[in-house]
Order: structure tokens, then C-alpha cells, then sequence
């Protein structure tokens, strides 16, 4: 990529706000999702026992299984709503930068 | 049992004639074998797949369609290839087959596993689309020395490729085995030679379709696996509790079924094994090349959404496929139970990978379970050509072209260098396939991630976020992640002691991830920061180019001429 093209990128406004805000955004997420499923691995590794206690009285059905059914479909939750700001907000910035700049 | 084999008998039926006619009077020459429904339905794949490497080896000209299948997957499409990478033989087998053993535990690989996908949508999907062409190592060589930064990725792919190729030809082999009852050696030799085929004439667009058609089949055949069984065990009330109570009273570890135990013993190998399974995703080269088959960025977040969610309900499938084979396989007058010779003990027939091949009998006879077996053949062959196209790639395009040639190779020549290196990753699989027969194909997967978590993703998510990272710190930390992870893993209690019988093993975690990783990171970090060359700072002043079109996507390869 050329320099001049470079710098006019950089210098436009809307150019600004597209990276902090899909930078913010995928942070908040990526850590949202690093927290659910850390949380899950360290009460495996320290703390089993809260895993295995019965989901209701009398159940054999733990409280691990709606737990790790939780991540699963916490990942699938959170790119969902990812993909629906990134290719709706974030996709429009980028073809209004592109559309002032080339 | 009756209901479930009269449904399937109309469906199998109306599946054969469509096989017979495609695949003509092939059925008819292996009348005398085992399973007719198997090898016809198999037979019906191989001739469809073979059709549609014939049909994309007409549209497979130039380097750009052999690598990349033009840039003209969409979204949806490419989140079913991605879906169907993953849902390997391997983890079909081997995760329904942890469930089978170890009850719960098996629930922790498939959540580690899937975790990883997010991570690569918020951070690298559209910046790998932006800035890469055809292998990863594109992304990793763009601003820094192409010869040293191409060496490493290379050889960080093909290691990577090799493990997890073991692990496929190892479960096509027992597969095949178990099925065909054909020999052990020509199993996987007749996987290496399909495999070939695919990939020599149809490129990554054969190898898509071949995975799409494989991810349809695979997520269809396990659903019904996964409800019949879940009927059947629990006399038709679906319950999940009653299946659950029937496992824990069948199954030897009672109550602790339910529970994470075995799997997972220090808190160490739990954070470790974590690490491995989540960022190994990112840096497994069959699938991040996955990206670069999508016209642009958008599309490249839509097929990780479509993946993310495929993954997530085959691995709860799974989960009730293990389930249901303890209840409706383990009890001795099942009848797939045998007395293994050598222990006296009660064992599958087949294995413990067979759990999910063995139930999908039980479920629906001979024609579901010929029906499974012929997907799961279906999803090595499909696996494999993946990888072996992914190491290709990185032999031809990163090893040749760039770093032997220097890029002054032309396009034709390169697809033909890929071709022969297909040819050869291949002969190099079937041997790996016989070598290791007596592995766990789960646990080898779980080594794969370790090695692809410390060695590639490493440099990968550096050299697209760390402006000042350095030709040097990026080789000083992609080798020492490479170098350590694989060292840990061999030291390692895994191969150390279980496969090369030592008393004691030297490294004492099974799961390196965490110490290599830190390591890789380490190395990058302290590189760059003690790299005063004029090279170092020139690459440091070029990431402000490299940013700007990761960021916005434009120069993007495909992005701007279509």
C-alpha cells in the first residue's frame, strides 16, 4: 500500500472510530468468553465438588451439565452477536472510509 | 429396535437405488462382504466425490483456484467446511468414545475445542482475510523476511499436519477394520490414495465440497444416533435424567459418571489443556486457510458464526452419543461386549472408539450402522484431503516458491510442485497410519493443539497485533514454541512413559501448552525488544501499512477487483 494512501486513511475521522470501537468491541467479548470458560476450567480443577452436587434434589443430573452446556452455547451467542454489529455498523464505516479515501 | 429399522430401511432403500445408479454395478462385485448397505453407500460417496473432483478440476486453473477454490465460497458454505474440518473422525470417535469411558470429562475436551472459534472471530477472522492469500504463512511473512518467517511457518504447519494426520489415518484404519473387515495396511492405503485424488485434481474446491457434503451427512447421521439412542434408552421418554441414571447404573464408575474426575487431575494440566484447546484452533493451518477461500471479511465472520454453531450441537450430540452407548452397549447380554484377552476384562468390540460406530447398530441395525460407517470413512477422507492440501501448501507455496525460488516461480509451476508434494504427504500418511496403529486417536489430537497453540498461533496473533514485533523476535519465539512444545510432548508422561514404555517421564505434565506457550510468547517479546538492526526498525515502521489494510481491508487479496 502506498504511503500517501496510508496516511489519508489514517487521517480520516471515521477511520478512527471504526478501530476503537470494533478493537473495544472484540476485546470486551473476547474476554467475556475467556472468563466464562477459564471459570469453567478452574472450578474443575479447584473445586469439583461444586460441579458434582445434584441439579435438583434426588437427581443424578449434576450441575456440570447445564454448566458446560452454558459455555457451549455461550460461544455460539457471543460471535452471533459479534457477526451482527461487525457486518451490519462495523461494515458500513469501513465502505464509507473506503468510499472517501479511493 | 423394530420401529427404528422398518424408518430406516425406507430411507437406506430410496439411498442405495440413488447409489446403484450413480455407482453402477459396483455393489454387485462385493456381494460376498459383511455389510452391503455399508460399502454401497460408501461406494456411492467415493463415485459423488470423485464427480465433483472432476467437475472442480475444470474450474481449478490457476494458483489462486488450487489454493483458495478462487475466493468464491460464501459464508455459509465455508462454515460448513469449517464445521466439517472439526468434526473429525477423531473427535466423532474419539470424543463419543471418552464419554463412553470417562462419562463427564469427555464434555471438557469438546468445550475446550469449541471455545477456541470466538477467540478467532474477535480476533484474527478478518484480519486474517485481510492480510493473507493463501497459507497463514502469508499473514506471518508480510512484513517481516520472507525466507526465515516462511521456514518457520512451514515447518510449524507441517508438524502440525503430520500429528493430526496420524490421528485420522489411525481411526480410518480401525474404522475400515472393523467395518469391512479388510486388512488393517490396505485401509488406510486406499484413504492415502482417494485422498490423493481429490486433492492433486480438485484443489481446495474439491476439498470444500468434499467436506461441505461430508458435514451434512456426518451432522445428520449423528442426530439420529443421538435421539435414537436417547428413545430407546430411556423407553421413549426422552428424558436426559433417565439416560443419565441408567449410565451411572450400568457403568462402573457409578455416580462418578456424572462428575469431572480422571481426565483432569491437577489443576496445571486443567489450565494447560485449556490453553491448548482453545488457541490450538488458531493455529492449525488446514483451517486457517479455510479463510482465505471467502470473497471478504464479511463473509469470513459469517462462516465463523455458521461453525461455531454446527460444532457446538455435534459435540452435544456426542455427549448423548456416549451416554447412550454405555446404556444400550455396556451391559454384557448387549452383545458388544467381549472379554479382552489379554486383561480378562469387558470391552467394546472394537474399542472404545468404536462406541458411536457399535451404537449406531444398536439404534438401527445393519443399515444405520452401514449408513455411519460409510459417513465416518467419509469424514477421514474428507479430514485428511484438508490436511494434506494444508501441507501441501506449505511446501509449495511457502517452501518452494518463497524460500527456495524467492517468488520467481511461475503460477502453473508452483500448482504442479503442490501436486507432487499431495502425492507425497500422502504416501507419508498411509505409513504414519500403519506406524501408530495402537494409539488413542483423542489423546493425539489433544498433542496436535498443544504444538499448533505454542508454535503457530503465537507468531500468528503477534505479527498482526504487536507493532514492534521483529523479523528476529518472531523466529526466536516461533521456534522455541515449536521446539519446547514438541520436546514436552515427547517427554511427557504421554509418550515418554505410555508409548515408549519408560518408568518415569522427564517433563511431568501431559499437557505442555501453558509452559510452551508462555515460552513462545516470551521469546517474541524479548527478541523484538533487543532488536536495535535497521531491518527491526524498518518492520516496525511498516506495521503502520499493514494495519491500516488489516483494519479496513483494502489492497485485500480478491477484496478489490471483484
Amino acid at each position: 500500500m502506498q504511503q500517501d494512501l496510508v496516511h489519508a486513511i489514517k487521517s480520516n475521522p471515521k477511520y478512527h472510530e471504526l478501530v476503537s470501537k470494533r478493537a473495544k468491541f472484540a476485546w470486551i467479548l473476547a474476554i467475556l468468553m475467556l472468563l466464562v470458560y477459564y471459570g469453567f476450567i478452574l472450578i474443575i480443577a479447584f473445586n469439583k465438588e461444586f460441579l458434582s452436587q445434584q441439579l435438583w434434589e434426588g437427581s443424578i443430573t449434576t450441575v456440570g451439565i447445564p454448566i458446560g452446556l452454558g459455555v457451549i452455547i455461550s460461544a455460539f451467542i457471543l460471535t452471533g452477536i459479534y457477526v451482527y454489529r461487525a457486518n451490519s455498523e462495523f461494515d458500513r464505516l469501513t465502505a464509507e472510509i473506503k468510499e472517501e479515501v479511493l | 429396535m423394530r420401529l427404528w429399522q422398518n424408518a430406516l430401511t425406507a430411507i437406506v432403500l430410496s439411498l442405495v437405488a440413488g447409489a446403484a445408479l450413480a455407482a453402477g454395478d459396483m455393489g454387485e462385485v462385493k456381494k460376498q462382504a459383511v455389510n452391503i448397505p455399508a460399502i454401497v453407500m460408501f461406494l456411492a460417496f467415493v463415485a459423488g466425490t470423485l464427480g465433483i473432483t472432476y467437475w472442480a478440476a475444470q474450474r481449478t486453473k490457476t494458483a489462486k483456484d488450487f489454493y483458495s477454490a478462487g475466493g468464491g465460497i460464501t459464508g455459509f458454505q465455508n462454515g460448513l467446511a469449517i464445521a466439517g474440518d472439526y468434526m473429525s473422525a477423531a473427535s466423532f470417535l474419539g470424543i463419543s468414545g471418552l464419554v463412553f469411558i470417562n462419562g463427564y470429562d469427555g464434555l471438557i475436551y469438546s468445550v475446550g475445542w469449541l471455545v477456541g472459534w470466538p477467540i478467532i472471530m474477535f480476533l484474527m477472522a478478518e484480519q486474517l482475510r485481510n492480510l493473507g492469500k493463501y497459507t497463514y504463512a502469508d499473514v506471518v511473512s508480510y512484513r517481516f523476511q520472507r525466507v526465515p518467517m516462511r521456514t518457520m511457518a512451514a515447518t510449524g504447519s507441517l508438524v502440525v499436519v503430520v500429528l493430526y494426520l496420524i490421528g485420522q489415518m489411525v481411526g480410518a484404519g480401525k474404522l475400515i477394520q472393523v467395518l469391512f473387515g479388510l486388512d488393517y495396511v490396505y485401509a488406510v492405503t486406499i484413504v492415502g490414495i482417494l485422498i490423493i485424488l481429490y486433492v492433486t485434481f480438485g484443489g481446495m474446491l474439491a476439498t470444500t465440497w468434499v467436506q461441505i457434503i461430508k458435514a451434512v451427512l456426518l451432522l445428520s447421521g449423528a442426530t439420529f444416533i443421538a435421539f435414537g439412542a436417547l428413545h430407546l434408552a430411556t423407553e421413549g421418554t426422552w428424558s436426559p435424567e433417565a439416560l443419565f441414571r441408567k449410565a451411572t447404573e450400568i457403568h462402573a464408575k457409578k455416580d462418578a459418571l456424572m462428575k469431572p474426575g480422571v481426565l483432569v487431575t491437577s489443576p496445571i494440566e486443567a489450565i494447560s489443556l485449556g490453553l491448548a484447546l482453545m488457541f490450538g484452533t488458531a493455529g492449525l493451518p488446514h483451517i486457517l486457510m479455510r479463510f482465505f477461500t471467502v470473497p471478504n471479511a464479511t463473509e469470513a465472520r459469517k462462516s465463523v458464526f455458521y461453525a461455531t454453531g454446527f460444532i457446538g450441537y455435534f459435540y452435544i450430540l456426542t455427549f448423548l452419543i456416549g451416554f447412550g452407548a454405555i446404556v444400550l452397549l455396556m451391559p454384557e447380554t448387549s452383545g458388544y461386549m467381549v472379554t479382552d484377552p489379554k486383561t480378562g476384562a469387558l470391552a467394546l468390540k472394537g474399542g472404545q472408539n468404536m462406541a458411536a460406530v457399535q451404537l449406531a447398530s444398536a439404534v438401527g441395525g445393519n443399515l444405520l450402522l452401514g449408513f455411519i460407517s460409510a459417513v465416518a470413512f467419509a469424514t477421514i477422507l474428507a479430514v485428511v484431503s484438508g490436511l494434506t492440501l494444508a501441507g501441501a501448501s506449505a511446501i509449495s507455496h511457502d517452501l518452494y516458491a518463497n524460500v527456495w525460488a524467492h517468488g520467481n516461480v511461475d503460477e502453473q509451476h508452483e500448482v504442479r510442485v503442490s501436486k507432487m508434494a499431495t502425492v507425497v504427504l500422502g504416501v507419508i500418511a498411509i505409513l504414519l497410519g500403519i506406524a501408530f496403529e495402537q494409539q488413542n486417536v483423542a489423546y493425539l489430537v489433544g498433542l496436535t493443539f498443544a504444538v499448533a497453540a505454542s508454535a503457530n498461533f503465537p507468531i500468528l496473533i503477534m505479527s498482526i497485533y504487536y507493532g514492534k514485533m521483529t523479523t528476529r523476535g518472531a523466529l526466536l519465539g516461533g521456534w522455541l514454541g515449536l521446539v519446547t512444545s514438541t520436546l514436552f510432548v515427547i517427554l511427557g508422561p504421554t509418550v515418554w512413559k505410555d508409548v515408549l514404555g519408560n518408568a518415569e517421564a522427564i517433563f511431568p505434565f501431559k499437557n505442555p501448552a501453558l509452559f510452551s506457550m508462555i515460552i513462545a510468547f516470551l521469546g517474541i517479546w524479548i527478541g523484538s525488544i533487543m532488536d536495535n538492526s535497521e531491518q527491526g526498525k524498518k518492520e516496525c515502521e511498516s506495521f503502520e501499512a499493514q494495519d491500516v489494510r488489516c483494519q479496513t481491508g483494502i489492497g485485500a487479496e480478491g477484496a478489490a477487483s471483484h
